[in-house]
């Protein structure tokens, strides 16, 4: 691809997000009280502080329980005793949204990790050692050709539909991104003179990553962390969506979706609110990776993310 | 310029090799029998040896290899389990719809993406600005069938200004066309909307800041033609890589938006075949794709240099 300057994650894969971060000298401690004092970041940390409470207090919270049905009370309308309404079993609407939360974050708990993971030790490879770079990137360059969504599919349809397979598809779909994220900020410490230096006075090369290499790729990787997360929250609604998700008993806002789909003249509530509760929590989380880039790349500083930062 | 073509195709090459091997060792990968799993779980027993000995399962493996790279090639994915019929062939029937819908939606993204990020670059750090950058984070993190779900119940069923649920090709002619098109096409193009919009602005911000910019200013010029005539053509020369970088996102859109409006597209096939676990489909869909976004990305990257000359010296 051409260098420019893409400034947003897209919609279903998180590479778009960061050309330009991970420059050396970004330096995440001083940042931190300007972070208190961003808006838009902190809106971002709110949203996601309350998707955590709500998925550790779901029993807690919920008024109901996520699969108790109840027939006589079916497809009500929002009400004192169902905010969201019921769905066509009589279960309500909202309960099964806070209990929603919960596979929202495991997918997100595991697959942001487990991508980095994957993605940043052969990044760091391919940037460290030159001979080692082009078969690693045209590795990364062959995987990004897979769209997250049709590579978790082809997934489903070889192993069965699973939350397990949800969460691998979309760690390989999205490491090629951490990968290539590693590598640039890699290149650019090792163009650094006190890289150079440390290594003319034979400093071995695992110390020189540890102490000089991923300190300085830790804040780019954090805002991609916050892209991967939005991302995967979308894509496994889209899987879930589609029937390929998480199993039927498993309450997921993007089945919650696909089965308000056939009410959607008789009860528009049904696909309404667990529609709502994807796009602020994707909204959250880009506003978090936003605020994030913000900060770390002055450049770019300006726009909606501003809040209070310049 | 021919050199850089001839470079960048060289470059494809070994991406290309990359994605078949990992069609290859998707499939391999697959616990039980390959063959039973393209066969289809219906298949009988003769009909999975038959499979087997077509794949040449019994084999060694590089010789099995070879066979999926002369097959992938040739464009021969095998039949297709449900469809019972050559999965290209399905593929290619199915093109038509799903690129309409794609361009028509990449369109309605220009139209408003263009004015929107211009209107917040100009007018950078004002409440335009944030109200335009606004629209654009809405429009990243509202899911595709979701929102195809909202314009379906508020434009079909509450006000029935629109039909849903049907299709017309663009031969009957471009006003039955859009009336069809223009919901789905909203719903798969908001996403790229927001990211042009957010491309549009940051390019722009840019621009604003060259040298030449300021001689444009100390020359008298009024600031619409500067904006228009100057900036803007420089800055949306990097909004084509987001064609590039919202294919992913085109793509499992159009898997949502075709099965919400009944296009009979790519997408409907895929969400099809996948309820179906219709495999030989899926991984021709999946193989047929990556090698559409490398071709994408080849011609993104030949009209950047295109565009922008000083590119082509780089190389």
């Amino acid at each position: 691809m051409p260098t420019s300057t893409p400034v947003s994650g897209s919609a279903t894969e998180p590479a778009a997000a960061l050309a330009g971060l991970g420059r050396p000298g970004a330096r995440p401690r001083a940042g931190l009280a300007r972070l208190w004092r961003s808006r838009y970041t902190i809106a971002g940390l709110g949203i996601l502080g309350t998707l955590l409470v709500l998925a550790i207090f779901a029993d807690q919270i919920a008024p109901y329980g996520p699969n108790r049905m109840r027939p006589t009370e079916r497809l009500q309308p929002p009400s004192a005793a169902h905010p969201f309404g019921t769905d066509d079993l009589g279960r309500d609407i909202l309960s099964r949204a806070v209990f929603g939360a919960r596979l929202t974050l495991t997918i997100g708990a595991i697959v942001v990790p487990l991508s980095l993971l994957l993605g940043v030790p052969l990044g760091i490879a391919a940037g460290y050692y030159p001979r080692m770079d082009g078969p690693i990137m045209r590795i990364v360059d062959g995987l990004m050709a897979f769209p997250a969504v049709l590579f978790a599919i082809t997934l489903m349809a070889a192993l069965g539909p699973s939350v397990l397979n949800v969460i691998i598809a979309l760690s390989v779909a999205y490491a090629p991104s951490a990968a290539r994220l590693a590598r640039g900020s890699t290149l650019a410490v090792q163009a650094m003179v006190y890289v150079e230096a440390a290594r003319a006075l034979g400093v071995p090369d695992g110390r020189l990553i540890a102490r000089h290499v991923l300190p300085n790729i830790f804040a780019p990787l954090l805002v991609l962390a916050s892209f991967t997360f939005a991302v995967s929250v979308l894509t496994e609604a889209i899987l879930s969506f589609l029937g390929a998700g998480a199993p039927p008993s498993v309450p997921s806002w993007g089945t919650m979706v696909a089965e308000g789909r056939n009410f959607i003249e008789a009860a528009p509530w049904l696909m309404f609110f667990p529609g709502c509760c994807i796009a602020i929590v994707v909204m959250g989380l880009n506003l978090l990776g936003d605020g994030l880039r913000d900060l770390l790349d002055p450049r770019l500083r300006g726009g909606f993310s501003r809040g209070g930062l310049s | 310029m021919r050199s850089y073509l001839a470079r960048r195709l060289a470059s494809a090459i070994p991406v290309i090799l990359v994605v078949a091997v990992v069609g290859f060792v998707l499939f391999r990968l697959t616990p039980g029998d390959p063959a039973a799993l393209l066969a289809g779980d219906n298949a009988s027993r003769e009909q999975i040896e038959k499979t087997r000995e077509y794949l040449g399962l019994d084999q060694p493996i590089h010789v099995q290899f070879a066979r999926y790279l002369g097959r992938l090639a040739r464009a021969d994915f095998g039949q297709s389990i449900f469809l019972g019929r050559p999965v290209t062939t399905a593929i290619l029937e199915r093109l038509e719809p799903t690129v309409s819908l794609a361009i028509t939606a990449e369109l309605f993204a220009l139209a408003l993406a263009i004015p929107l990020g211009l209107l917040a670059a100009v007018r950078a750090n004002t409440w335009l600005d944030q109200a335009a950058m606004a629209v654009a984070l809405a429009g990243l993190s509202i899911p595709a069938f979701w929102l195809g779900l909202l314009l379906v119940f508020s434009f079909g069923v509450k006000l029935g200004w629109l039909p849903v649920g049907e299709c017309r090709p663009l031969g009957d002619g471009l006003g039955p066309f859009l009336r069809h098109m223009i919901l789905p096409a909203v719903s798969l193009g908001l996403i790229q909307m927001a990211l042009t919009a957010r491309m549009v602005r940051s390019s722009m911000l840019e621009v604003l800041r060259e040298d030449y910019i300021r001689t444009a200013h100390a020359k008298g010029m009024s600031g619409r033609v500067i904006v228009l005539r100057h900036a803007l053509r420089n800055a949306l020369i990097p909004t084509v890589t987001v064609i590039g970088l919202g294919f992913g996102a085109l793509v499992s859109g159009a898997v949502v938006v075709e099965t919400i409006f009944a296009l009979p597209g790519l997408g409907r096939l895929t969400a099809n075949a996948l309820l179906n676990r219709d495999y030989p489909l899926i991984q021709a869909i999946l193989m047929f794709v990556a090698m559409i976004f490398i071709v994408l990305n080849i011609l993104v990257d030949l009209a950047y240099a295109y565009l922008d000359p000083r590119l082509r010296i780089r190389y």
